[in-house]
């Protein structure tokens, strides 16, 4: 067993690479986005037991373990559950660079769903955001929309 | 019908936030020969081995296979579990099914991290979705700060009352001749260090630790024969949850830590936890855990933890010590992290714990937490169970 540690002497070996990876969105995570881009609106999927309505719409209810098939037209507007403004440095591994801090993290109720939408919000000042607070969806413009997460570009608070 | 299992020896290394003098597997093996020594076995009475860590944050994906030279498991069985930080309870449990089942008679269960090797946020982030979450998340600070400002808004908890959390554990620390942070700190230091994310400071959260953490467990018959005073399972149970963050109840308390508490605690015949349980090696990743989820363990009604844990029912000396070793605040080698609770429970047990012991301990408790605010919960006693 190892006592005296000389750490002059101790080697590391660095991996910087990235790994490309290529995720599938699926047929309802595929429709949500095309509302954005098609429509700027969000579109939501109720499960036919427990009646909830899930943002954004996924194939199965975790809880029923029921198969979801009916599609809900949403607003783009909701408010504000939950929020941590993040003062830290990390890297991001979708960029492998630092993201920019600091930033608003949210935990958004979209009107007419029942689960929680997380995302951005763009006021970094917490003593001017509040849990209750209605919020909106500012979407990029329609020519620079990829079909992502980032098609929002964040979320702006509505009554300041 | 499950055997009767019990905990006959406990290893760990002596944590730190960085260990450039061992790899991997040169880690885990100080742990494991700890363990054996503890309970006078050698690698060939170990029937089978259990080993989990987060494995994206070393990036080493069958480290099953991998770490056989330092686990012991050259021709042996031996399977890898990950769950995220319930990892080291998910291993204790998966080793104690293995003897329970009839299969094996000598279990070991490792869990081990090398926190050291990557950015533990990044690598955090890496457990999100890659499509809808990974964007926004930012690590596990920002999602256990949305439940603190939950929590302080329903119970009026102040800042400092989870400060007085943070300085319990690591005042703990200072006995545990293996915990990583092992300097003393007060309220004022928890408030005057730098804001993460409000309302955690640097000083509510757990650091970054390299570390390792092995436990032996055996079946009844076999047991007696090792240790002169096993920790016998009285019972356990696991509750994962969903993994969208946004199907998440703030407001409904840490649901599975609650259901996992009820089911465990029946099993075992507790029926008030603070009179009945005379130790608790709690996975509090943070702070706030120390105030909101002994509510949800019923250590004390809701809204009620500021005040139980300030009047120090909780610390040595008190109703029901809560982390005797110092707690994830003072060591936080992630895979490892949720064995350490089982073992250090154990330990309370056995009577092993030196200057960090509780007097007369029948009943112990070590609870597992991560993923999406998943729970284990493990009651181990000096006595068999029924």
């Amino acid at each position: 067993m190892t006592t005296g540690r000389d750490y002059s002497k101790l080697l590391t070996v660095k991996f910087d690479r990235a790994m490309p990876y290529e995720w599938s969105v699926g047929k309802y995570g595929s429709r949500f986005f095309r509302e954005i881009i098609e429509h700027q609106r969000f579109v939501g999927i109720r499960c036919p037991k427990c009646n909830k309505v899930y943002t954004p719409p996924r194939r199965i209810c975790g809880p029923c373990f029921e198969e979801l098939h009916e599609l809900v037209e949403l607003s783009t507007t909701g408010t504000l559950v939950a929020f941590s403004v993040v003062n830290y440095p990390f890297p991001d591994p979708n960029t492998g660079q630092q993201r920019p801090i600091p930033y608003t993290y949210g935990y958004i109720n979209i009107d007419g769903s029942d689960s929680i939408f997380s995302h951005i919000i763009n006021e970094t000042d917490a003593e001017r955001i509040r849990v209750g607070m209605k919020v909106r969806a500012v979407f990029k413009d329609k020519a620079e929309m990829r079909g992502d997460i980032q098609d929002i570009k964040y979320f702006e608070l509505l009554n300041k | 019908m499950a055997r009767r299992v019990a905990i006959v020896g406990t290893g760990q290394t002596d944590h730190c936030s960085h260990r450039p003098d061992v790899d991997g597997r040169e880690m885990i093996h100080e742990a494991v020969i700890r363990a054996l020594d503890d309970c006078e076995l050698t690698i060939r009475d170990i029937d089978a081995i259990v080993i989990g860590n987060m494995d994206h944050f070393e990036s080493i994906n069958y480290v099953d296979t991998w770490s056989v030279e330092g686990s012991g498991g050259v021709m042996k069985p031996i399977m890898k579990i990950t769950t995220g930080g319930t990892t080291g309870t998910s291993v204790a449990i998966a080793a104690y099914y293995h003897v329970a089942s009839g299969l094996f008679d000598r279990v070991l269960a490792i869990g081990w991290e090398k926190n050291s090797e990557s950015d533990t946020t990044a690598a955090i982030i890496t457990c999100s979705d890659p499509i809808w979450d990974r964007f926004s998340y930012s690590g596990a600070i920002p999602s256990l700060a949305t439940e603190a400002v939950g929590y302080m808004n329903r119970s009026g908890a102040t800042q400092e009352d989870a400060a007085r959390v943070a300085v319990r554990d690591r005042t703990h620390a200072l006995n545990n001749p293996h915990a990583h942070l092992r300097k003393p700190i007060t309220v004022q230091d928890v408030m005057d260090s730098p804001m993460l994310a409000y309302p955690i400071k640097l000083l509510d959260v757990c650091p970054r630790t390299d570390g390792a953490c092995a436990v032996v467990f055996a079946a009844e018959g076999t047991a007696e024969k090792i240790a002169p005073k096993p920790a016998w399972i009285k019972s356990c149970a696991v509750r994962h949850s969903i993994t969208w963050f946004g199907d998440f109840d703030f407001n409904a308390g840490l649901m599975s830590l609650q259901r996992a508490a009820k089911e465990a605690f029946d099993r075992a015949g507790i029926k008030n936890p603070v009179e009945d349980l005379d130790v608790a090696e709690l996975y509090l990743p943070y702070s706030y855990a120390g105030l909101k989820w002994i509510e949800d363990l019923g250590f004390c009604g809701p809204g009620e933890a500021p005040e139980f844990v300030g009047e120090g029912n909780t610390d040595m000396g008190g109703k029901i010590p809560i982390n005797p070793s110092g707690g994830v605040i003072s060591t936080n080698c992630i895979g490892a992290t949720a064995l350490i609770r089982v073992a250090e429970a154990a330990i309370q047990v056995m009577g092993k714990g030196g200057k960090r012991q509780v007097p007369d301990v029948v009943n112990a408790l070590a609870t597992g937490f991560g993923g999406c605010f998943w729970s284990d919960v493990v009651v181990m006693s000096t006595q068999r169970p029924y």
